[in-house]
């Protein structure tokens, strides 16, 4: 079954660069793409849209059975709740506790106290970072804080994940820790995970899903892939 | 139960949040405060003129004459045409006689004068003095009186009496408008004021809404948090109009510059205009966070 469909979708910028010309991309459940292309491509774009923080200019997005072009902006949080979402930059709230940071998620969408507890134990549980529950952002490394920006991402079960150059701040050895969380989520909660990336280590080594892009079209999406040379 | 518990969170969120930026809460706060004082002295004094109108024009009267000749009946016809028209509220009789008593108790020299008349060579006539219940109309209801028959000189203080009543009229408006003005300057600088409270938090709102809270779970906190600070604002402006005020009354004795002049009683006056002003404030704190917010709830 497909989680997300794209119908020829173009997106024109109001400065005037289109980023994306007539796209049409399906992503399985349960699958792991990597989405590459170098600077201008249109991956960040295309993350953008799949969380709708930028709308298609033309064609249809469906995630999760949501038309995402069509979502009113009092209704974009439905969509948020289905997804987790980690960026280059973690995002994280400096005055709160990793504990706190990731409860957060759960207690704006008014879940219950004790929920929240086994939630947040169970998530932290899977990056890795039980023991540093207590801990504020600042004293934590750049590759636990992403993970921490994983927890959170992944704590509200959501059916995808999307990562939009989340080893771009970080070292090779960090990166490939944060790559293995990742493949965990993806196995053993059969979260669908699309990421953007122009690591090229990373993609050649994890041999997932890859969706080339290259001045805003898809040059290719092959099952297995490596990173492909178009892409630079 | 998720709403009230999602309201919980809010308000106590909002009051986290007061204490949490202080120095900014503050800026608010003094914001709010400057201008409800302003607020509060415009109000107190557009009450004051108001009733000072109101008493002024309850002592307009006008005084219908008749003619020298008229026979007690006809005195019971222009009672019957005064009573039916719309516009006169109360009226009273007053005859030759009960004029030349007051007269003559007036003054001697009136005494001396008035003693040696007979009733029917008495220059004075009988009157009616009639109240209006709209008092912009006097004029015309003067008139309508002076066409009825027997009836001989209708007075009213013509052209005093509009004068003074178009006054009052545009200073009422007036001060209306200044309370307008100052609500609207006040909402302004609140909307200001709260958006650099929020931008320094525009983080948070910007990750909450990456995680799905629904934006009516990111605007309330903000907007509880306005309405306190309104409350709070509206603190001193109250404070100075309940001591303010009685004791403004109390050294002018109630009466400002004249016997003509006559303020308002401090209670229960004061008491309603504190209202007044906690909800002006609460309002504007209310309006003024909910607009600040709106901007950063666009995608």
């Amino acid at each position: 079954m497909d989680l997300i469909r794209i119908k020829n979708v173009e997106k024109k910028y109001k400065n005037g660069v289109t980023a994306i010309y007539d796209l049409s991309l399906d992503i399985e459940k349960g699958s792991f793409s990597f989405v590459i292309g170098g600077s201008g491509s249109g991956k960040s774009t295309l993350i953008k849209m799949l969380y709708r923080e930028e709308k298609p200019t033309k064609g249809q997005i469906i995630v999760g059975g949501l038309d995402v072009a069509k979502l009113k902006n009092k209704k974009v949080y439905k969509l948020r709740r289905k997804l987790g979402i980690v960026f280059q930059d973690y995002r994280l709230l400096p005055k709160l506790t990793v504990y706190e940071n990731v409860a957060f998620a759960l207690e704006v969408i008014g879940a219950k106290k004790d929920e929240i507890r086994v939630k947040v134990l169970k998530a932290l549980e899977d990056v890795g970072l039980k023991n540093k529950i207590h801990n504020y952002p600042d004293q934590l490394s750049g590759g636990e804080q992403q993970r921490v920006a994983i927890a959170r991402a992944i704590v509200n079960d959501p059916k995808l994940l999307l990562c939009d150059e989340p080893t771009g701040n970080l070292d090779p050895d960090m990166s490939m820790e944060i790559m293995k969380v990742l493949e965990d989520i993806n196995n053993n909660r059969g979260t669908t995970i699309i990421m953007a990336t122009h690591d090229r280590d990373i993609v050649n080594t994890m041999k997932k899903q890859v969706i080339t892009l290259k001045e805003g079209r898809l040059v290719s999406f092959k099952k297995k892939g490596t990173y492909y040379n178009e892409a630079d | 139960m998720k709403p009230i518990r999602m309201l919980a969170r809010s308000i106590r969120d909002a009051f986290k949040s007061v204490i949490r930026n202080f120095s900014l809460s503050l800026a608010s706060i003094s914001c709010i405060t400057i201008t409800l004082i302003i607020v509060a002295v415009a109000i107190i004094a557009s009450f004051n003129v108001q009733n000072f109108t109101k008493e002024i024009e309850k002592d307009l009267t006008i005084v219908v004459f008749l003619e020298q000749e008229a026979t007690s009946s006809d005195i019971k016809d222009v009672e019957t045409e005064i009573k039916q028209m719309d516009n006169v509220d109360t009226y009273s009789f007053q005859s030759k006689q009960d004029v030349k008593k007051q007269m003559q108790q007036e003054s001697e020299v009136f005494n001396t004068v008035l003693s040696n008349w007979e009733d029917d060579e008495s220059p004075l006539k009988d009157t009616y003095q009639v109240k209006v219940k709209d008092v912009t109309k006097i004029g015309k209801t003067a008139d309508q009186i002076k066409e009825i028959e027997n009836v001989s000189v209708v007075r009213y203080g013509e052209g005093m009496v509009e004068k003074l009543v178009s006054a009052f009229d545009s200073i009422q408006k007036v001060t209306y408008g200044i309370v307008i003005a100052l609500i609207l300057v006040t909402i302004f600088l609140i909307v200001n004021t709260i958006k650099l409270t929020i931008s320094a938090r525009k983080r948070e709102i910007s990750i909450m809404r990456l995680v799905g809270a629904s934006n009516f779970t990111i605007k309330t906190p903000f907007i509880v948090e306005g309405m306190i600070l309104g409350a709070l604002g509206s603190v001193v402006p109250i404070l100075i109009t309940l001591f303010g005020y009685t004791a403004f009354y109390t050294h002018f004795n109630g009466y400002l510059f004249s016997q003509l002049i006559q303020l308002i009683k401090p209670e229960p006056f004061i008491y309603s205009t504190s209202l007044i002003i906690l909800v002006i404030g609460i309002i504007v704190g209310t309006v003024g966070s909910a607009s600040a917010v709106k901007k950063y709830l666009k995608i």
